[in-house]
């Protein structure tokens, strides 16, 4: 469903990524690993069309559109979902206000009815209580004041919300205590099904043993540099980043 | 593929339509003998006709304000028609009397005036151009004693109350603009709360301008006795036109003891077009004097439409623990400027004031917040805490703040916060990330910034103000 070919990005005419690829089938998880500035976060952004990134060669299709098109909010209409690894913060906008103004965008787009208040209302209940996120959160202003954990947690309970067929998840596990992280792992984990895929940006071998990937990807100074199973986690935990 | 924040696409103004009427429209020009023709149009008493030729003669011997932020030609006073009426029947008794263009007219506007289909609870005074067409709900109001309507029609049916208070708060003198009005002013409205009454109704006046070349000089005067309470919100629009318009407004508000006057505002005139051609200039001076004790005034404005704003609603706390607040939502889009504010006059103790600003420019808008908090030296104990933020979409838009200071009591409590943001990029991008288009998600943020002052709206009002500030944000983003 996705293919990104030999992409390169620059910021600033600095080159982040330098001839990335990855291809990505439906139900699969595909996890990103590597040291800190190597362009994953950078790579999940160009996914989702940030403008402050220049795409300087590549392609990238997703359901055999070119991604590269498309304005983000379509992208996010087509389905793809990124879990910020910043959740941004904005003052006065009720978390449920964004998130059912979100739906029905994308609802809209499918040329589906919008979803009524109490529509929205009785299925952002039910997600909630599967992630252990308080009605509380949903009324305050999105993400400000949150701690690092209720601002991962509240991306995922988007993503439950929105349902994208490609969700990609920047370092959804920093900062969370092992709890948190399984929550986050199971909000996941019961979303996957042969339709949908994952990329799961992370640093840290730990989620994967929550969320276990199919292939498990390195990233270093802009490029994958080794590909493998979900054992090639397990390796770079031990050995770390040193040998790329 | 790049958002541009700072393209500015055309967008429709949708109350810049004209009502064909037959009107009676004053020639041209100022000088004695149109203040004595608006006077005897309105059957007024000899001292009215004297305090406007009073006001008139200071007026001739003061020069136009320019301290402002604004930037705007010379208004030649002369080019300038002081009265338009429509012809038809001046003051309709029933419904059936009103033409029923001019009715249409308030449709139109969203404004019917038949009471059954009116928001409920609402009571509306109409000003077209010069004059009040119609009041709502006059007869429900006065059961509890509540004197609403035109304050034409107070000058005769209230003589003493106009007589007493008239002036009270702002002196004819005042200031430039204030003198031209008490000159030459034609309509708005009147309010008088007795003692104890909660008013049972939202009233409110929706001013409209539609003659050409005519100025608009609206006073309008809220009296609240004792222990009484009042929620009071004006509207206004105008049609489109090419050439500039002048509104001068006074506004005075009177608080006895315990009195609470909540005054809303929604100014949505004509702003004019991209190029900064037309719109309206809108010079008003709004005052409350909170006389008694534990008196409380409110001013909440949302302001989106005029060419040029001027106006600094204010408070003088004279009542020991009085109460002032002043709560703003101030946009410019397209050439539009405001300097707009507010003045809180710290005279009783243990008076306190909040002020809480938040100016949005976008296009080539100016916005400048110019506030004055002044504490007197028998202010014992007195408290201010004012927050000033500012919002720029693009950057072609200015922001600024003159915020000044007068401080003569040591004991006064101070707290002065201000802010100036772009509208984030990583805002934009996570609300599009979700799905929202770009002028969504501009309007999202924008009302979420606005959140604090909205809250202070009426209800039915609030929804529509940010339905207004979505609109006038459109073509901010392409
Ligand atoms: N918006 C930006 N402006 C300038 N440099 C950037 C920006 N985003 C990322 N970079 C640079 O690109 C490199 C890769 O960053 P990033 O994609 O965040 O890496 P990772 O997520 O793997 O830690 C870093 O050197 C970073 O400083
Ligand atoms: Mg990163």
């Amino acid at each position: 469903m996705l293919e990104v070919k030999d992409l390169h990005v620059q910021v600033d005419d600095k080159a982040i990524l330098k001839g990335m690829n990855i291809t990505v089938e439906p139900g699969e998880v595909h996890s990103i690993m590597g040291p800190n500035g190597s362009g994953k976060s950078t790579l999940a952004q160009v996914l989702a069309g940030r403008e402050t990134y220049d795409v300087t060669g590549g392609e990238i299709t997703f359901h055999g559109k070119d991604l590269l098109d498309l304005e983000p909010e379509e992208r996010a209409c087509e389905g793809i979902f990124l879990a910020f690894q910043y959740p941004v913060e904005i003052p006065g906008v009720a978390n449920t206000y964004l998130l059912r103004e979100a739906l029905n965008a994308k609802r809209e787009y499918r040329e589906e009815k919008p979803l009524k208040h109490i529509e929205f209302a009785k299925l952002a209940r039910e997600k909630m209580k599967v992630l252990g996120i308080d009605e509380d959160l949903l009324k305050r202003s999105v993400n400000a004041g949150f701690s690092g954990g209720e601002k991962k947690r509240n991306e995922i309970f988007q993503m439950q919300i929105l349902e994208p067929s490609l969700a990609v998840l920047d370092e959804t596990d920093s900062g969370l205590d092992i709890d948190a992280l399984k929550i986050v792992a199971d909000g996941v984990n019961s979303m996957r099904d042969s339709g949908r895929s994952f990329i799961v940006i992370t640093h840290y071998q730990r989620l994967l043993n929550y969320i276990v990937p199919d292939y498990v990807h390195v990233m270093v100074d802009g490029k994958i540099v080794r590909s493998g199973g979900k054992e090639l986690a397990q390796e770079l935990e031990e050995k770390g980043y040193a040998e790329f | 593929m790049s958002v541009d924040l700072e393209k500015l696409a055309q967008e429709e103004y949708k109350y810049g339509f004209v009502t064909d009427v037959e009107q009676e429209i004053a020639p041209k020009g100022l000088n004695e003998d149109t203040i004595r023709m608006i006077s005897s149009k309105k059957n007024e008493p000899q001292w009215l006709l004297e305090w406007r030729l009073g006001a008139y003669d200071r007026w001739k011997k003061m020069k136009e304000p320019r301290w402002a932020f604004l930037r705007y030609p010379k208004i030649d006073f002369n080019e300038i028609s002081y009265y338009a009426a429509p012809k038809s029947n001046p003051r309709p008794k029933s419904l059936d009397e009103i033409d029923p263009e001019i009715k249409e007219t308030y449709d139109k506007l969203g404004i019917p005036l038949e009471e059954q289909k009116m928001l409920a609870g609402v009571a509306v005074d109409a000003v077209f151009d010069s004059v009040s067409v119609f009041t709502t709900f006059k007869e429900k109001l006065a059961e509890e004693g509540v004197i609403f309507c035109s304050i034409s029609e107070a000058v005769e049916e209230h003589p003493d109350l106009i007589r007493k208070y008239l002036g009270s708060v702002v002196p004819r003198g005042d200031n430039f603009y204030a003198a031209l009005n008490s000159a030459v002013f034609t309509d708005g409205s009147f309010v008088y709360v007795p003692k104890g009454v909660r008013c049972p109704m939202e009233l409110s006046t929706y001013f409209r301008i539609n003659a050409e070349n005519t100025g608009q000089f609206e006073r309008t005067l809220i009296i609240a006795d004792e222990g009484s309470y009042v929620s009071y919100l004006e509207g206004c629009t105008a049609p489109q036109r090419d050439e500039n318009q002048l509104h001068a407004a006074v506004v005075e508000l009177i608080a006895h003891d315990d009195a609470t006057i909540k005054y809303s505002t929604i100014q949505n005139w004509y702003p004019g077009d991209k190029q900064g051609k037309g719109g309206i200039y809108n010079f008003v001076t709004k005052r409350g004097r909170c006389l008694g004790r534990s008196s409380r005034i409110s001013w909440t404005q949302v302001e989106t439409g005029s060419a040029i704003t001027w106006k600094y609603p204010s408070c003088v706390l004279e009542g020991d623990d009085s109460v002032g607040e002043f709560y703003s939502v101030a946009l410019t889009n397209r050439r539009q400027q405001a300097d707009t504010g507010t003045k809180m006059v710290h005279v009783g103790k243990n008076t306190s004031s909040t002020i809480i600003s938040k100016g949005i420019s976008a296009g080539e808008g100016q916005n400048i917040y110019r506030g004055l908090v002044e504490i007197g030296k028998n202010a014992e104990k007195a408290r201010n805490y004012t927050q000033c933020d500012s919002m720029l979409i693009g950057d072609r838009c200015g922001a600024h703040t003159f915020p000044y200071i007068e401080v003569k009591n040591s004991t006064a409590h101070m707290e002065h916060e201000a802010s100036t943001s772009k509208i984030g990029e990583d805002q934009m991008f996570y609300c599009r990330q979700r799905g929202l288009s770009a002028e969504d998600a501009v309007s999202l943020i924008v009302n979420g910034f606005c959140k604090e002052v909205f809250k202070e709206l009426p209800f039915e009002f609030a929804v529509e103000a940010e339905k207004l500030l979505s609109v006038s944000l459109e073509g901010s983003v392409g």
